[in-house]
Formats: C-alpha cells, sequence, structure tokens
C-alpha cells in the first residue's frame, strides 16, 4: 500500500519511505515536511486530469504531491 | 551545550556581533527580521556566497548587532540551492547568536531543524512564531517544559501581530550581552553527518507531554475555503474567473488614477517648466520639454497604477492562494516539461520578470530551471502594461478596455505554453514535485501598503536612470539632423531601414523606433511615444487613436509582450544561468517567436478585411 493509491479522506500511518537508487534528495525534504514512521497522513483530494493529490501530513501540514512521488511513501496497512 | 563537538570558537571574532536568522520556509521570518531591523536592510555582499543576504545593522543598547536574514530552509543537511547557501554561510562566517524561526503550528515537523541547530552546538534562541494561528488550530505547547527540555530559551510570538515580540526582543539583547564567543563549525556537513539523522524517537521524546496537536480531521477556515476553490472541476474556472476580476479592477480604477496624475503634471508644466523655461533658446525648450518632460510625465501617470497593481499582486500572494494554483495548474505544465511553481513563477511575472527569474533558484533541476526561465520572460510584466493601457486606451472603445486587457494575458500565457511544447525536447526535467500549501491568511494592511510602496520606489529608481537616458536618445534621433522632421530624421531613417521586417506585421517606422528604445526598458515605450510625435500624452492618445487601426495596436502589443526582454531580464538571465549560449538563444528565440506571432495575427486579420 502507497500514498498514491490511498482513498481520499482515509486516515493511514506512514511505514516508511522507499529508498531508491537515486532519491536521497527526496527523501530529505520528505522527512523535514514530516512524512516520518508512524506519521498520520491522509488524501484531501485530487486535481483534474491526474494531476497532483492534496495531501494532509500530521494535522497541521498540507502538501501538494504528484503520485509519482506519492508512490515511494508506503503506508501501514489499515484494517 | 555539547562540550565535545569540535568547533572554531573565537572570542568575539566580529567587529560587530552577529545574530543570524535561521528558519523554514513559510515561517514568518522576514516579517520578524523586518520588525526586529525597522526596515533598514540592506544586501550584504559575503565572499563565497551566491545570493543575496538581507541584513541589518541595529544599535542595542549602544552596540552595535548585525542581524542577517538567512533564506529559509527545510533541512540544514539539505541539497536545495538555499540549503547549501546556509551551510555555506555558518562554514565561513562566525556568528554570536542564532534565531531559530519556527511555525508554531507546524512545531511536530520543524522541530527537526531545531534538534540540528542544538546538536551543532550553536548558541540560539527559539521563536515559536504564528501563534495566532496555532491558538486558532488549538496547538497547544508548553513553551517553560519544551524550553528547560531543548536547553534553548524559547518564546510563543506572532511577528505579524507583535504579540510578545517585547519578551523575545529583550532575550536578544541579554543574549547579545552574556556571549563572548563567536561561533564557527567549518565541516558542518561532516559534523552534521556524525549527529546523524534526527530519530523520530527523539522528536517524540522533547515533544511528549509539551505539545499537542489538533486531530488530523481538523476542519479549519482554510479547509472549507480549499473544498471550493480546490474543487477538482470548479477551481481552474474559478481561478481565471478571480484573475479576470482583478485586471477589471486594475482597468477600472487604474485608469482615471492615471488621468488625475496627468492633471497634476500638466499644471507643474504649464506654471513651472514652461515659465522657467522662457529665456532659453526654443531647441532648449523643446528638448527639456518633447524631450525629457513629456516621456518622464507619460511614465509618472503609471504611478498609481503600479501601486494598485502590486498591492493586488502582494494580497495574492500573503494570502496563500498563488502557491495553490500551483497545484491546480501542474496537471498541465507536467505535460510541457515544466511543473505547478513553474506557472507561479509566471504569475509573480507578472509584477516584474526579474524576481521571478531569481525564483527558478528552488528547482534543482537545471533543465527545469533553464525551461521555466525561458517562459518567464513572456509574462506580462508591469512595464509592458504600462505599453498596452496606453495603446489599448488610445485605439479601441473604453467598455473593452479591460477585456483586451484580459487577453493579452491570457496570450502571454498561452506563448509560453507554446514555447514550452516547442522546447521541452531541449530541457529534460525529472524534478520531483513537492509543494508546501501554506494556509490562508489575510495580510495586514501594512505588509500590502509597504509592498506596494516598495515597487514604487523601485519603479522610480529605473523611471531616473533607464527612462531619461532613452528618451534623450529617442529625442536626439528624431530631431537629428537639425531642420528634418518627420521620416527624414535619422531615427525616421532608422525605422525606414527596418519596415520591411516591421511592415508585414503592421508596425510603421515610428513605433518600430519606440520599440527599438524598449530594448532598453519597456517603460521607455511608453516614454518615447511622446518625444517621438512630440506631443503630450492626451494630444497624443488623440492622435495615435486616428492614426493606428486596433488591428495594427493588438499586432504592436503582441510583439511587445513577446519580443527580446529588457536589459535587466537579460542581465538577470545571464546571471542565473552562466551560459552565453543559452541568454542568445533566448534573445533570438523570443524575438522570432514574437514576430511570427504577430505576423499570424496581423496578416490574418487583415485578411478577413479588419483594418
Amino acid at each position: 500500500m502507497n500514498l498514491s493509491k490511498l482513498k481520499p479522506r482515509k486516515l493511514a500511518f506512514v511505514k516508511e519511505i522507499e529508498k531508491l537508487s537515486h532519491n536521497h534528495h527526496l527523501i530529505n525534504r520528505l522527512e523535514a515536511i514530516g512524512i516520518i514512521p508512524n506519521k498520520p497522513i491522509m488524501v484531501l483530494r485530487q486535481a483534474w486530469f491526474g494531476g497532483p493529490l492534496h495531501v494532509r501530513v500530521g494535522s497541521t501540514t498540507e502538501i501538494a504531491i504528484r503520485h509519482q512521488e506519492a508512490k515511494i511513501i508506503l503506508l501501514q496497512s489499515i484494517e | 551545550m555539547n562540550c565535545h563537538q569540535p568547533k572554531t570558537v573565537g572570542k568575539n571574532i566580529n567587529p560587530h556581533k552577529r545574530v543570524a536568522l535561521l528558519g523554514m520556509p513559510n515561517t514568518g521570518k522576514s516579517t520578524f527580521f523586518n520588525r526586529l531591523t525597522g526596515g533598514n536592510a540592506f544586501v550584504g555582499n559575503w565572499a563565497g556566497i551566491t545570493v543575496d543576504l538581507l541584513q541589518a545593522r541595529v544599535k542595542i543598547e549602544d552596540e552595535t548587532t548585525e542581524f542577517i536574514d538567512l533564506p529559509g530552509i527545510y533541512d540544514l543537511n539539505g541539497f536545495s540551492e538555499d540549503e547549501k547557501v546556509v551551510q555555506n554561510f555558518l562554514e565561513k562566517f562566525a556568528v554570536d547568536l542564532v534565531i531559530i524561526i519556527v511555525n508554531a503550528t507546524q512545531i511536530d515537523r520543524q522541530i527537526r531543524l531545531v534538534l540540528q541547530i542544538k546538536a551543532l552546538g550553536f548558541p540560539a534562541i527559539l521563536v515559536l512564531n504564528m501563534a495566532d494561528e496555532a491558538k486558532h488550530y488549538g496547538v497547544k505547547i508548553e513553551v517553560d517544559e519544551l524550553s528547560q527540555r531543548l536547553e534553548i530559551p524559547t518564546f510563543l510570538m506572532s511577528a505579524k501581530y507583535g504579540q510578545n515580540y517585547q519578551r523575545v526582543y529583550e532575550q536578544i539583547v541579554k543574549k547579545i550581552k552574556e556571549n563572548n564567543y563567536s561561533f564557527q563549525i567549518n565541516n558542518l556537513t561532516d559534523q552534521l553527518l556524525k549527529i546523524g539523522a534526527v530519530l523520530p524517537e527523539k522528536i517524540d521524546q522533547i515533544l511528549g507531554g509539551t505539545v499537542i496537536m489538533p486531530s488530523n480531521f481538523l476542519k479549519t477556515f482554510t479547509f472549507k475555503v480549499d473544498s471550493i476553490l480546490l474543487h477538482p472541476i470548479l477551481g481552474l474556472p474559478l481561478f481565471f474567473l478571480g484573475m479576470f476580476l482583478v485586471f477589471q479592477i486594475v482597468w477600472n480604477i487604474g485608469l482615471p488614477s492615471m488621468d488625475l496624475m496627468g492633471n497634476f503634471t500638466n499644471f507643474l508644466q504649464i506654471y513651472l517648466l514652461e515659465s522657467l523655461l522662457k529665456p532659453f533658446p526654443l531647441l532648449i525648450q523643446d528638448f527639456i520639454i518633447n524631450g525629457i518632460w513629456n516621456g518622464l510625465a507619460t511614465v509618472a501617470s503609471f504611478i498609481p497604477l503600479i501601486v494598485l497593481f502590486f498591492i493586488v499582486m502582494a494580497i495574492l500572494e500573503d494570502s496563500g492562494y498563488l502557491s495553490r494554483s500551483a497545484y491546480l495548474m501542474d496537471a498541465l505544465m507536467s505535460q510541457l516539461g515544466l511543473d505547478g511553481r513553474s506557472f507561479v513563477l509566471q504569475m509573480m511575472g507578472f509584477g516584474c520578470n526579474v524576481p521571478a527569474l531569481m525564483g527558478t533558484r528552488i528547482m534543482r533541476s537545471q533543465g527545469l530551471r533553464l525551461l521555466t526561465m525561458l517562459v518567464i520572460t513572456f509574462s506580462l510584466c508591469s512595464a509592458r502594461l504600462q505599453v498596452f493601457i496606453f495603446l489599448i486606451a488610445a485605439t479601441f472603445p473604453n467598455q473593452k478596455g479591460a477585456t483586451v486587457l484580459f487577453s493579452l494575458y491570457i496570450l502571454s500565457f498561452v506563448a509560453a505554453l507554446v514555447a514550452a511544447f516547442l522546447l521541452k525536447g531541449q530541457f529534460k526535467n525529472k524534478e520531483p514535485f513537492v509543494l508546501e500549501l501554506p494556509p490562508y491568511r489575510f495580510p495586514t494592511l501594512k505588509q500590502v501598503i509597504n509592498r506596494g510602496w516598495g515597487e514604487v520606489l523601485h519603479f522610480l529608481q529605473r523611471a531616473s536612470g533607464f527612462i531619461i537616458l532613452g528618451c534623450v536618445a529617442v529625442w536626439f534621433l528624431t530631431n537629428l539632423p537639425l531642420g528634418t522632421t518627420g521620416l527624414d530624421t535619422f531615427g525616421g531613417q532608422l525605422g525606414n531601414f527596418l519596415s520591411p521586417i516591421m511592415q508585414p506585421i503592421g508596425i510603421d517606422p515610428y513605433l518600430t523606433l519606440s520599440l527599438l528604445f524598449g530594448f532598453i526598458a519597456k517603460e521607455v515605450v511608453v516614454g518615447a511615444f511622446p518625444v517621438i510625435y512630440g506631443m503630450d500624452a492626451t494630444n497624443l492618445s488623440n492622435y495615435i487613436g486616428s492614426t493606428v487601426t486596433w488591428v495594427q495596436a493588438y499586432s504592436f502589443c503582441l510583439f511587445c509582450l513577446l519580443y527580446t526582454p529588457c536589459l535587466t531580464t537579460l542581465a538577470t538571465m545571464f546571471n542565473e544561468s552562466k551560459s552565453w549560449k543559452y541568454t542568445s538563444f533566448s534573445v533570438i528565440f523570443s524575438f522570432v517567436f514574437a514576430w511570427l506571432v504577430s505576423f499570424i495575427f496581423f496578416q490574418t486579420a487583415s485578411f478577413f478585411g479588419f483594418s
């Protein structure tokens, strides 16, 4: 399960950020934005034509993130 | 303090004690800096630091203290250009105190930066800014307990409204007096590596019991507004409707205000200037009135409009809506090798292209950055706005004005998209897109007025240099050789010489001449009109209205919108890209592009019998 597949308005928790060969810059930025293990995360909405996701990290940080980048944010399985 | 960290410590090695402001983007750092320094900031020169840093010297109890506003960064260990600047700064220059500004509502994640600074051993003060917002959100912080756990003096404050500012200031004074050591870390990145990542457990240990964050399902004001403004279907139409309304306002308030300013300069000319000039020969009188005064007066008539325009821009930017337009537009922009931020920068280019070009520094991918810079130069900046308003008002019936103006903004945007589409193969972009969306905020009147005023000063600086120079040059060209008029003058000949290129797009030799000087600065185009025609603004407007058709005028506007950017913009493009090849490419590309667009428009319109 990753963030790109999460249904809008469903709360999930971050498991980890997937480490790929050349994405340490991105991981760094995502962590600074607050995407760290166990952090509650929620998709608020999605833009038109497959555009970015509007995501809430914790309760007070909101970001726009493309599907491409949302894919590497792995979530804990929700029951 | 971690005394085992190796660091260079000198006993007050700075001539003035130096205080650095550090924090993440969107924390109100600059607002705080302005409050601290009372707007006395200037751009400092720091060896080895590639960007401009704002600094100010403030007397604190008879001791001059230097404050530096470092760029907003996410991570001391980060890789963006701004993050490198801050790393570089802390490695190369000793500081006596670091003030960390944190957005109190986001303390749950911004605490990372605080822990990094603490681990490095810098003497610090922690300011939890935006106390008003934190209260609104229901973020609860036990400040004293947090301060003890961090071993850093900590304050909840609002830089915007000034709440608790006095206490922070007193603490700064106290710290500056106490600290007799300057801190500098020569190998910051190695040190950070040694310290290692800030672990989630460490954050929990500090924040557990001291900070209570609100529910994840919090329905804030921003949440409710976003459900309309960011609506998947309504979002974009609302955006364009909003923009249209903005240009209605600029047109309907801006234009009458220009007449007021025009009356004022007319009054000065008739009752002051003309009587002062009476004793001088006719040629001198003509030079001063038609060569300098008329040009300057025409440009000056735009001052109220510029103020209004920048006030609107400041409201858009500070409200947080502009960054949301990045979210709305990203789907489209990504198809063109750009991203949502490119769009925001284009919008900022509507003010002036230069700061927008510098804003591309947030992009790491060189391809994305160069392509974005290229399309920014097509943004209809406030200088071009003056040219268009002047021509539209002269050649179109008034009630159509705002719509015609809006169409030029749309074209400016479409031209940028077409250019990006044509060139995206040349500029590869693999940059990830992650962008913070700050909550909606109401800018204070002070912020908005400061911004408008600052821009006017900037405008006047340009006006006094480039524009006078440009007008004088145009006067000489249109008055020499002595005794000639019209197309026999050097200027007329030059215009005639270029007419094989300009005739097919409907631009006559006189207008060509103004475009030639528009290369210096686009304001010169407006300033040059009265000089070329030897009339004041009101007569000129009537004269142009009767001699230039609306098709010609619109073709001129299109060409002026897209052709070679002004000198300052080019210099900035070179500075940012460090490439002559790229800069010359941009010049040639935009010229050819402008010509083609005007050609297609003018020939099509003529073909269908409009003239």
